[in-house]
């Protein structure tokens, strides 16, 4: 067994992937807010339709795309392959359990989360990424130029109610993932510093209010635009 | 104090074991819990019947040999270890549910009784310094800064009792390893065999069958020695470094 694949078997190496993974999606979702929140302008979605337009024609985008698809991946499969591991090395569980007295609800069920994390995005890549890339869209003309009308299937999809709640949700549990994931990153990383570590810590709590509380806030918005 | 315990009893390692409940009673409060358990096997021994197998040696705090979840924590309602945990933190008329500690890592021997015979395997894989015999060293004579020598006796202070297993929902052994690569990282004295330290203890830490760590800081709140979590970040850096930079192919 060479030395890479020795490492990326060990639970360190399986870690690391964890928080290098997930540190990549946390910038990615700072990304993916900045464009959502042109859906909030005040001029029918030219803007965002304009804009991804140029994601999904940017070669640079591209490969980055491809490379979130893969690393969202390897964050839920390493999760399988940690989850099973951690689940032999405790077979029988305790009768009496005061977990919560030493550490955090969200810290002992990041899998959980993560799996309606990943539900939702199932939801929202067939709802709104498969419609872009292989659907049948309205266009909208802009300066004579032809753009396939996304702000059309998203503004329908946010007058559902339904559909908004489950957004909401989906984020508040985005949310309580990244209130753990975000610090316990830097940590598997082996970034805890005096100096550095209660900064992170403070930047990780507000990340994971702020950020899924602006996702939240477009559909939300969106669905009374239309009532 | 008039109590009632609820303790798992095993036969043996294959016996698949089950709780069975006790009363004790006239139990006075500046007992240790250990005292309490030694009134309770007086009387089951009285009885003719087999006396609870639990662990413990010096019962002062500082073996790490005794061990048992009580109440869902591991060494129970304190931070500390079970035998300086006094019967003052009951309340009369109490039932204490009372289990070894749960890890594929720590089979059950009997009872209460855990091996954890895993942790010496750990040390073994590289917890030590080599050092040739001779004569005494002079006191001092390797100059290492206070703040060093504070932080890498804190690490020290870990007495492998397992409650950072027995606490942990992965039964990670992550704390434990973590303060054994510490404390020798931090010295002059651990620097030669460093990298090779750190990679032959956690692949024998990930051997054993402990879980990987989650960062939810559980071992850490139970450590009846307050080990930081900063170990764990210290061992990653250890072990990252030595992966890449070792000459172990």
């Amino acid at each position: 067994m060479s030395w890479v694949t020795k490492t990326f078997k060990s639970t360190l190496g399986q870690k690391l992937l964890m928080a290098l993974t997930g540190l990549f999606l946390i910038l990615f979702l700072v990304v993916h807010l900045a464009g959502n929140l042109q859906l909030l302008l005040p001029d029918e979605g030219e803007s965002f339709n304009i804009y991804a337009h140029s994601m999904a024609t940017n070669p640079l985008i591209r490969v980055v795309s491809i490379g979130n698809f893969a690393f969202i991946l390897i964050h839920v499969i390493y999760s399988v392959v940690l989850t099973r591991s951690n689940k032999k090395a405790r077979p029988v569980n305790y009768a009496v359990s005061q977990a919560s007295t030493n550490s955090k609800w969200a810290s002992r069920n990041m899998g959980i989360l993560g799996t309606v994390i990943l539900i939702f995005l199932i939801i929202h890549l067939r709802g709104f990424w498969y419609e872009f890339k292989f659907g049948e869209l309205p266009t909208a003309v802009y300066d004579g130029v032809t753009y396939k009308n996304v702000f059309a299937i998203v503004s329908e999809a946010f007058s559902n109610i339904a559909y908004v709640i489950v957004y909401v949700l989906s984020m508040a549990f985005l949310g309580f993932h990244l209130s753990h994931g975000f610090a316990s990153a830097f940590q598997t990383l082996g970034l805890n510093h005096v100096k550095y570590s209660p900064l992170i810590q403070k930047v990780g709590a507000g990340f994971a209010i702020i950020i899924p509380a602006l996702f939240a806030l477009i559909p939300v918005l969106m669905y009374i635009k239309t009532l | 104090m008039n109590l009632t315990l609820k303790i798992w009893r095993q036969k043996n390692h294959s016996d698949k074991g089950g709780f069975k409940e006790y009363k004790v009673s006239d139990i006075s409060k500046d007992m240790s819990f250990l005292e309490m358990l030694d009134v309770l096997n007086e009387q089951l021994s009285d009885s003719g019947e087999d006396p609870v197998h639990f662990d413990h040696d010096c019962r002062e705090g500082i073996c790490g040999m005794c061990s048992l979840h009580i109440n869902g924590k591991p060494h129970g309602p304190k931070q500390t270890t079970t035998c300086q945990l006094h019967m003052r933190s009951f309340s009369d008329g109490e039932t204490i549910t009372i289990e070894p500690w749960r890890a594929t890592a720590f089979p059950v021997v009997k009872d209460l009784v855990v091996d954890r015979s895993s942790f010496d395997r750990i040390i073994q894989a590289g917890g030590y310094v080599s050092v040739n015999t001779g004569g005494v060293p002079d006191a001092n004579e390797i100059p290492i800064p206070k703040r060093i020598a504070d932080e890498a006796f804190d690490a020290a202070t870990c007495i492998g009792c397992g409650a950072c297993v027995a606490a942990c929902k992965n039964a990670s052994a992550m704390l434990f390893t973590s303060a054994k690569i510490s404390q020798l990282a931090m010295l002059p004295q651990g620097q030669v065999e460093r990298k090779e330290r750190a990679e032959r203890m956690i692949a024998q830490m990930d051997s054993e069958g402990f879980g990987a760590c989650t960062n939810t800081g559980a071992c850490s709140a139970e450590c009846p020695k307050g080990i930081s979590l900063t170990n764990i970040a210290r061992m990653n850096r250890e072990y990252f470094s030595a992966v890449v930079s070792s000459d172990n192919v």
